[in-house]
């Protein structure tokens, strides 16, 4: 009879350890292949080097500025909460709070009485991304600085970082201020707890659309990518005058307004 | 020295262990119900063998979470050839239509509460 020697002893071992590791491991080790698959972008979504916006401010109504604002909360089922508590994607503000770096006495009346639609710029070099410490949000390939909720730990250091007050964060359980069901139920909610802004709507950029804002401006929101000299809102810089939030703080902000 | 409660002491002990053990003996015998998963009808694969989705669908959860949030890929090619889009509601409710029939099922049975529905949405559960 053949003595148990040590190349069964660890064949055995070695058998049983992987029939004990259970779950993707084992499949992996017994039935190589089996699980083979691939992720990869949607053929149909739109890409860029960098994503960026240009807003004709002369071409807004306030009905525009509540449709966009209007559309935006409606498909990301941000809650309407009246308070400093509030949730801000898309917002109205002021000439003095929008540009506060653009320091004139005598400035265009139409400029200085109209609200400017304001949202996160989408900074080269966003000071929130720097900060963060779960790489909860951080910036995409192209450009969008993007939230991961799931990563989200509520410390609010972005908030503090943003000079731009882009984020907002979740003080109470959203969905208490949001009818039932929810008003976009193919997007997320979010959870008590966590920061959240606009994100470009990466999902529909991923499906081949345009923003919600974008589309729903009629024209004023100019959105393509700014590393292409013939992008839409390339081409309207070349020509027009623009002003950007705060450029001087080094963020290099992506959202340019056309004066 | 004598202890004159003796059997008051005793009684008052088997007492204690009495209501102590109680969640053992009065489920002596019993077992939970199995969970019942509805499986859907009209399909027969899901985007893994089905052994591989019964122990780690998490896994398999999270990397579709991380594929699609952080390197926005959202196509996932199954083992089989099929093509499918990475999202909870949209693609795994579309066949799983029944949150309370599926998840919960096995989810109330292991005493795991998945934090998944507290974003995401899903139909109406049915009671």
């Amino acid at each position: 009879m053949m003595a148990f020697n040590r190349r069964d002893f660890l064949k055995i071992a070695g058998l049983s350890a992987a029939v004990g590791l259970g779950g993707q491991t084992a499949w992996e080790l017994l039935l190589p292949g089996h699980l083979d698959a691939a992720e990869m972008p949607a053929a149909s979504g739109l890409t860029a080097k960098r994503w960026g916006m240009a807003l004709d401010v002369k071409k807004f109504t306030p009905a525009v500025r509540q449709a966009c604002i209007g559309v935006c909360n409606q498909s990301h089922n941000v809650p309407k909460i009246d308070s400093k508590q509030g949730l801000k994607w898309i917002w109205e503000a002021g000439y003095e709070a929008a540009f506060p770096d653009l320091e004139a006495e005598y400035v265009e009346d139409e400029i200085k009485e109209m609200p400017f639609l304001v949202m996160c710029n989408h900074c080269d070099n966003p000071p929130c991304v720097r900060v963060c410490p779960t790489k909860a949000t951080f910036k995409r390939g192209d450009g969008i600085v993007m939230m991961d909720m799931h990563r989200c730990i509520g410390c609010r250091f972005c908030m503090a970082a943003c000079p731009y007050g882009s984020r907002s964060f979740n003080f109470h359980d959203p969905r208490k201020f949001l009818p039932d069901p929810a008003p976009n139920k193919d997007y997320p909610t979010r959870t008590k707890g966590v920061v959240e802004k606009c994100t470009f709507c990466t999902e529909r950029l991923a499906v081949g659309k345009l923003p919600y804002c974008v589309e729903a401006s009629q024209g004023a929101m100019l959105f393509g990518d700014m590393s292409d000299a013939g992008s839409a809102p390339r081409k309207a810089l070349r020509t027009r005058y623009s002003i950007r939030r705060n450029a001087a703080l080094g963020t290099n902000p992506q959202v340019y307004y056309l004066i | 020295m004598q202890i004159k409660d003796r059997p008051i002491i005793i009684a008052g002990i088997l007492i204690f262990l009495a209501i102590f053990t109680f969640p053992l003996w009065s489920a002596m015998g019993k077992t939970a119900p199995e969970p019942k998963v509805e499986l859907p009808k009209d399909v027969k694969e899901c985007v893994a063998p089905k052994d591989y989705m019964r122990t780690s669908h998490m896994q398999l959860l999270n990397e579709w979470r991380d594929s699609v949030v952080r390197d926005g890929n959202r196509v996932f090619v199954a083992f089989n050839g099929k093509q499918h889009n990475m999202s909870l509601t949209s693609e795994c409710l579309r066949c799983h239509t029944d949150k309370a029939k599926f998840c919960d099922q096995c989810h109330n049975y292991t005493g795991v509460n998945p934090f998944c529905w507290d974003c995401h949405t899903y139909p109406k559960e049915s009671k």
